[in-house]
């Protein structure tokens, strides 16, 4: 027993020296260390979400659940921040059209970068810290509360039951809310031209009707469906593998927001890519 | 100290001997967490409807003990049998074919905030529920409420109910499957006298209706000597004491003994 506590107490006293003589170099090799695990972990993680999402029994009530939670709660704030986006929109680009004297030309250009790029981004930036930092924080504190545990030994996969119905249902519910997101960003700029001017919504919706091309829509639409992966598949992950503590339901809810806002950006700048290479 | 292990040993032979049926079996059981050794050498075998009390002080392991056995930590070393089942050799499952005649009352209660107390209740069973008409599953739900004396309180949320309450609701979500072995993670820690007592009963009452095998981590001692047929004291990582009540309180180790005061 003795040798035992003496053994533990020397131990206790080496690593405060190691933590002085880390370097710098030492510092970012753990730090480059953790990256590669992260990444090794995600990677993991998304493998077991296909491999369970395709594996009976199919968890169809809470998906739909679920999927109402998430676009019932989102709902009200993107239709208000797409409302005002279009309108500010507008707005703003009166006078650099009014220039070169192609006002008229204001629906279409308002109408093109709201549905091809502001409207998903922008949507998807809130879906992020509305629906991914919920996600995050709701897994996080199952996770500290053992209630995922509990799941498991009653006899329920909580991986299928709580992670694939989550990322489910954002991936199907994301491209919903950016439609509508757009519908009111074009009601909104509908608003903003006829601040200044006086143009009839027939006229109005036909000019953006002539201007929008399905080459616009489709990829728009199609990236949203990546954009609600990713922010399902983050979230969830961040809060199923929270620390167990306290603090780990803050940390999942905040690193999910971050982490899903930043793939965004990088989803959409891929889809830019592939959507020029496709077109040109 | 070497001497006592194997008195142990022998004496927990002759006792499964005589009760019969061994439903779980550790042997040199380890587990660590990096360089926090845990359980250091577990032996323990228990046989089919004893009721095992499990006493250490704070942080000794005697949860990740319940959780090696209900499979939702993984052990380091060592063998775990339950019904004379490898749980290391088992494949996918065969394991939760095991795992599913284990029930598990959480420490923390874990209670899904979620869901009303009905719904907490409705969860354990709902792989079954298609094979059960809404009047079975309604039945069942009032007989596990009524048994831990919850009735009034189907419709709330965990958050609405009080400590008490919600170990009891946590009892009867574990019980509702009708276990063939029931795992206590500290079953009256928080309440009172009164109501500690109760559940104490209630786990005597369940173990003789459904002649369930129990394992009982506590701290309570009235709890232990209510319900324990026998008891084991975890002291750094091993085994540091067995034997019944009455044994153990008349131990000349004083530490052992201040467990009983
Ligand atoms: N998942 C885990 N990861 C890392 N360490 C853990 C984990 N679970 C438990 N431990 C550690 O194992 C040790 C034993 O924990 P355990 O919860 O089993 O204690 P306990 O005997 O149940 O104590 P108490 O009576 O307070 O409930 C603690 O030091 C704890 O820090
Ligand atoms: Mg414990």
């Amino acid at each position: 027993m003795e040798n035992n506590i003496s053994q533990q107490s020397k131990t206790e006293n080496e690593t405060p020296e190691i933590v002085i003589e880390e370097s710098p170099r030492i510092l970012t090799d753990s730090m480059f260390k953790k990256f590669f695990l992260e990444v090794a972990s995600i990677t993991t993680f998304t493998f077991r979400f296909f491999k369970e999402v395709v594996k009976p029994p199919y968890e169809f009530n809470e998906v739909m659940k679920q999927s109402f939670l998430i676009g019932y709660k989102s709902l009200p704030l993107v239709a208000i921040t797409g409302f005002i986006i279009g309108l500010v929109l507008t707005i703003q680009s009166r006078p650099t059209l009014a220039k070169f004297g192609s006002e008229s030309l204001l629906p279409a250009m308002v109408a093109v970068s709201l549905i091809r790029e502001i409207g998903p981004v922008i949507t998807a930036l809130i879906f992020a810290g509305k629906v991914g930092s919920g996600i995050g924080a709701e897994l996080a504190s199952m996770n500290v509360t053992e209630q995922i545990d509990a799941m498991q030994v009653s006899d329920t996969n909580p991986f299928k039951y709580l992670v694939v119905t989550r990322v489910l249902s954002a991936t199907l519910m994301l491209p919903i809310l950016v439609i509508l997101a757009d519908g009111f960003g074009l009601l909104g700029s509908l608003v903003g031209v006829n601040i200044k001017g006086n143009v009839s919504s027939y006229l109005f919706f036909s000019q953006i009707f002539q201007s929008l091309e399905f080459n616009d829509l489709i990829p728009a639409i199609v990236k949203t469906f990546f954009f609600g992966y990713a922010i399902g598949l983050i979230g969830s992950y961040k809060g199923y593998n929270s620390n167990k503590g306290t603090e780990g339901v803050g940390e999942a809810a905040n690193s999910a927001v971050v982490l899903s806002s930043l793939m965004v950006f990088i989803i959409d700048m891929i889809a830019v890519q592939i959507t020029s290479l496709l077109q040109g | 100290m070497q001497e006592n292990t194997t008195d142990i040993e022998t004496k927990s032979k002759t006792d499964s001997e005589k009760k019969g049926d061994v439903v779980i079996e550790m042997q040199h059981l380890k587990k660590s967490f990096g360089n926090n050794h845990v359980l250091r050498d577990i032996n323990l075998t228990i046989s089919k409807g004893e009721n095992l009390a499990i006493l250490g002080q704070s942080g000794t392991g005697k949860s990740v003990l319940i959780k090696c056995i209900v499979g939702l930590i993984d052990i380091d070393d060592g063998k775990l049998l339950i019904f004379g089942q490898d749980i290391s050799e088992l494949k996918n499952k065969k394991l939760v074919e095991i795992q599913k005649k284990i029930g598990f009352l959480f420490q923390s209660g874990a209670l899904y905030d979620s869901m009303t107390v009905r719904e907490n209740l409705e969860f354990p069973l709902r792989k079954q529920s298609n094979s059960l008409s809404k009047e079975e599953l309604d039945s069942l739900i009032k007989e596990s409420l009524h048994d831990v004396g919850l009735d009034k309180a189907i419709d709330k949320t965990p958050s609405e109910l009080s400590g008490g309450m919600r170990k009891r609701l946590g009892l009867a979500r574990t019980l509702i499957l009708k276990p063939e072995i029931m795992l206590y993670d500290e079953p009256t820690t928080g309440l009172d006298p009164i109501t500690s007592k109760e559940i104490s009963n209630l786990i005597l009452e369940v173990q003789r209706k459904y002649h369930t095998t129990s394992i009982i981590i506590t701290h309570d001692i009235e709890c232990t000597k209510l319900t324990a047929d026998r008891i084991i004291v975890i002291k750094s990582g091993i085994c540091g004491a067995e034997g019944t009540f009455d044994e153990l309180e008349k131990s000349a180790d004083p530490w052992i003994r201040s467990f009983f005061e």
